[in-house]
């Protein structure tokens, strides 16, 4: 399994990203002027403020060069994982339903939360337990994930929200304490939480390496 | 003087100079300086770049070591962490800028230091930072602090640059003088260490990073080398922008350049812009440099010559290439988005020459620059009578219960999460001891063999206990520094400071200054540490006085197994609690003394050096052999608050009983440097008994915390104590 990790100027958390991959794969750097995905099983965009995130989070790296290809990619049914700010930025080239918006208290912050697995029938979650509870960090200040009722309504139905903040965990006042989405087709993922930074007990968790072994024990052209 | 002399004089005082100094540069250059050569020896010989008033006195630290690779004068000092790596560090002060704008001010602060460790070829691995402001009961305050927080986090965050740790006191003194130091870590092999000493004439100079303009134009003289005062918000354009994502790319770009080995040497710019940059290359590689102001990229047009050469425009690099390099140097640069201009080169001439297209508008020999700057002899005189006022009652009883959870909810003690959260303190996947879970941060190293090393790393200072007594105070200082690393099972390597001082001229600040050099030299020296660099930072007082004399040491130590890092929690229900190591508290000068409106005693205890640093040496091994649940050191609030502490980060209640019986608010909340609350099982604590002096005073057991010294008696549920431990967040609310 190839994991290809996208650099984009501003990027902080691509180096990370790649580590944690290599833990059950191969993993790649993409650079964000390519138009060449150096055919990668899988797509990660990380965290990190990509070209400083001057305009809004996400709104200028979801035209660089190689968003191109990852948006061509996801179409044919090409798994993307994206993180934090690649969750802003596939919120932004339409990969993926909804927003993120400001945290409700106005802050950056870093915290370890406890997230509860929602549906754990997709490819990036198949490896871990329905209803398993996950502690992973976040660091954000753009993270409240918002979506107007009745689409929130049809990604509840549709089983799209994948991870939700436990009762009383929720960082940033994410609507229904959503902390990662799915795409309708199943092979976008959207999440704020940084698995890639629990992925060792010694730094605090391993449990965001259930995410990446899952992607990685899914057969390649297996479908979603 | 002639009228034209007469002229220039009045100029270089408006920059900043004494007449005398003026004068003295018209000898050494045999004229009149002109506009651009007068505005590059006013930032040159100003206190900020030219230590005038603290050089002999820095010339007194203790600056060898056996694991020293990189000491003081170049960009950051660094010491060997083995393996073929070494760790490059830094504290430096941006008070002045904060003060005045206080986002700007500390968010270039961090982009500044960020440079001063990469500038030596090292990857910034861990921010540290150590704030001061005035009561927060103060709107001002208030205001500083949040915005120098936001400042802090918007530049690190932004960087991928976690920050691992700090500290922050609020005290009536720093109330128009704010002090915002910064601290950076970074890690090299050691190999690759690049200095700063140009050399090679006929090699390129090549400016890389943002362009320049007039941000920050006279930020070392006007700002930083004078107090603060009426009217300094006419001062904000001297206070730089910063711009994160250029300073992103300029980092990945410079350490591109330095592992492709394309650098013969590099150099940050920093305060006094490209002025000091180019000389201080050129002085330290005993070579000359011209520089042609017209081709240095401008952001506005129409800059002047001196402007072009003191602008403090932030994200700058300066390097020396060989000319065969240069379209390398420049696809590199192309890649990661950064501009980059040739605008000068080294020569042989001893001379920094300044032109403007084919016009030389400026001729200085770098020696003038760099090396004559008159240095001032202090006049050390101690004060008469007290300097600082007391501060404010905010206790009325005696009662322990409510002294602890006053102490507890004392801004100078409540628990610091509402400000660590608000950085990234994990990014680089190297943070082993995130703020809060221990006494000083903990970083992996790459693993060798079974075992992952690591580094500890620790930023303190005690205004108060400094302005008590200034060569003791200082010596607690390093001490309380040296606890922290002990805690977690590091040994330190090497000690940075930023100096933070009131006017030097003045006799009083002169006498603190000296007397604090003193004690950190004596203090190194007894502990075996050498210092690799630092900063001073004087004239930090505005109307009201000066600022708490601020000694702020950072120390990085290492570790031989992240896996046995040290935590400050109680762990284990049934665990026995000790107190450990040479401990005499006393209430004088203490946290509780503050709150209780009593002024600053006049002196303090003398500590046992030798003996404070044997009992460190034993709690390192202790904790490196995994026998202890957790250690961690006493300071602020005494030994009850180090108590609480070590309950509400393991989140396990204690029932302890102390001995002393005679004075039990003296025991429950005296201060001293030495001592240690430690948990583990009995058999452990027993064994660290035969090293140290040790007693056994509870266990880890319930949820909540019980003490009992004689008729005293402390009784309080963890909740209680976690919602007094949480006031700091009402100031960020």
């Amino acid at each position: 399994m190839k994991f290809g990790v996208i650099s984009f100027p501003g990027s902080c958390d691509d180096v990370d990203a790649r580590l944690a991959c290599a833990r059950v794969g191969e993993a790649v750097a993409l650079w964000h002027a390519d138009h060449d995905l150096a055919g990668v099983d899988v797509v990660v965009i990380p965290g990190g403020f990509s070209y400083g995130d001057y305009l809004r989070a996400g709104a200028i790296a979801r035209f660089a060069p190689i968003m191109t290809e990852v948006i061509e990619f996801a179409r044919e049914g090409g798994r993307v994982m994206a993180i934090c700010n690649g969750f802003q930025v596939c919120c932004e080239a339409g990969l993926l339903p909804g927003a993120l918006l400001t945290n409700v208290g106005r802050r950056f912050v870093c915290r370890q939360v406890t997230l509860d697995l929602v549906n754990a029938d997709t490819a990036f979650t198949r490896g871990l337990e329905p209803g398993e509870r996950l502690s992973i960090p976040v660091k954000h200040t753009t993270g409240r994930y918002y979506a107007p009722p009745e689409l929130l309504d049809r990604l509840e139905a549709a089983g799209q929200v994948v991870l939700r903040y436990a009762p009383g965990e929720n960082p940033n006042g994410s609507l229904d304490d959503i902390a990662g989405v799915i795409n309708e087709a199943g092979n976008v993922f959207g999440l704020m939480p940084h698995p890639e930074h629990a992925v060792d007990p010694l730094t605090g968790s391993s449990d965001g390496l259930g995410l990446f072994a899952s992607l990685a024990a899914s057969a390649v052209g297996a479908g979603v | 003087m002639t009228a034209a002399a007469a002229g220039g004089a009045q100029r270089a005082v408006a920059l900043g100079l004494t007449v005398d100094e003026y004068e003295l540069i018209v000898a050494r250059i045999g004229r009149e300086p002109t506009e651009v050569e007068l505005a590059m020896f006013s930032l040159l010989w100003s206190e900020h770049c030219s230590y005038k008033h603290s050089k002999p006195l820095l010339a007194t630290l203790p600056t060898e070591g056996p694991r020293l690779v990189l000491g003081p004068g170049e960009n950051a000092g660094a010491v060997d962490v083995g393996g073929g790596l070494a760790v490059a560090f830094k504290v430096e002060s941006h008070n002045h800028p904060s003060a005045v704008e206080p986002f700007q001010g500390a968010a270039t602060g961090v982009g500044g230091i960020l440079r001063d460790i990469f500038a030596v070829g090292a990857r910034p691995i861990a921010i540290l930072d150590s704030l001061r402001f005035g009561e927060p009961t103060s709107e001002r305050s208030r205001y500083l602090l949040d915005r120098a927080v936001a400042g802090i986090g918007h530049y690190g965050n932004s960087i991928g640059v976690p920050t691992v740790g700090g500290e922050l006191y609020f005290e009536g003194p720093y109330e128009q003088n704010c002090l915002i130091n910064a601290m950076c870590v970074g890690l090299i092999a050691t190999e690759r260490l690049i200095r700063s000493a140009a050399s090679g004439p006929g090699n390129l100079l090549v400016l890389f990073g943002a362009s320049t303009g007039r941000d920050g134009i006279g930020g070392a003289s006007v700002l930083a080398s004078a107090e603060l005062g009426e009217g300094d918000e006419a001062k904000r354009p001297s206070v730089q922008i910063g711009d994160p994502f250029a300073e992103k790319k300029l980092m990945e770009c410079s350490l591109d350049l330095l592992e492709r080995g394309l650098l013969v040497a590099l150099q940050d710019l920093g305060a006094a812009g490209l002025t000091s940059a180019a000389c201080e290359m050129a002085s330290k590689g005993e070579v000359g440099i011209d520089i042609d102001v017209a081709c240095v990229p401008l952001r506005e047009a129409g800059m002047e010559p001196f402007e072009i050469m003191v602008s403090e425009s932030q994200e700058r690099m300066l390097c020396v290439i060989e000319p065969d390099a240069l379209d390398a140097v420049l696809a590199v640069c192309e890649h990661w988005e950064t501009a980059a201009a040739t605008i000068g080169e080294v020569t042989d001439s001893g001379l920094v020459r300044i032109f403007d297209g084919g016009q030389l508008v400026g001729e200085m020999p770098v020696a003038a620059l760099v090396d004559e700057c008159p240095v001032y002899e202090l006049d050390p005189q101690p004060p008469e009578r007290p300097l600082y006022a007391p501060p404010p009652r905010t206790i009325a009883s005696e009662d322990p219960e409510q002294a602890l959870l006053a102490l507890l909810g004392s801004p100078n003690i409540a628990d610091r999460r509402p400000l660590f959260e608000q950085y990234d303190a994990i990014v680089q996947s190297r943070t082993i001891r995130r703020p809060g879970a221990a006494d000083a941060a903990v970083l992996a190293l790459p693993p060798r063999g079974e075992l992952t090393p690591g580094i500890a790393i620790a930023i303190d200072g005690n205004g108060r206990r400094v302005a008590a007594d200034p060569y003791r105070g200082t010596i607690e200082v390093v001490l309380e520094c040296a606890a922290n690393l002990a805690c977690v099972g590091a040994e330190p390597l090497g000690l940075t400071n930023c100096l933070n001082f009131g006017n030097p001229e003045k006799p009083h600040v002169a006498w603190q200054l000296c007397e604090s050099v003193r004690g950190l030299g004596d203090a190194c020296r007894a502990l075996g540490i050498p210092v690799v660099g630092g900063n001073v930072s004087l004239y930090n007082e505005g109307a009201e006085g000066p600022i708490y004399p601020t000694p702020v040491v950072g120390l990085v130590g290492e570790l031989p197994d992240v896996a046995r890092a040290g935590r400050l929690g109680f762990r284990a229900e049934g665990d026995r609690i000790a107190l450990a190591g040479v401990f005499a508290p006393e209430i004088r000068g203490s946290e509780l003394a503050r709150l209780g409106g009593t002024e600053l005693p006049r002196g303090l205890p003398e500590t046992d050096v030798a003996r404070v640093a044997a009992s460190q040496r034993a709690i390192r091994d202790a904790v490196r052999s995994g026998a202890l649940s957790s250690a961690h050191d006493i300071a602020e609030g005494g030994l009850a608050t180090a108590l609480a502490e070590c309950c509400l980060a393991g989140g396990l209640g204690a029932e302890v009983v102390l001995a002393d019986t005679v004075k039990p608010l003296r025991a429950l909340f005296g201060e001293a440097p030495g001592g240690f609350v430690v948990s583990g099982t009995d058999a452990a604590l027993r064994e660290l008994g035969e090293r140290i002096q040790l007693a056994i005073i509870g266990s880890v057991s319930g949820s909540r915390l019980t003490i009992v010294a004689g008729e005293a008696r402390i009784e309080l549920s963890l909740e209680l104590l976690r919602e007094a431990h949480g006031a700091l967040a009402a100031l960020f609310a």
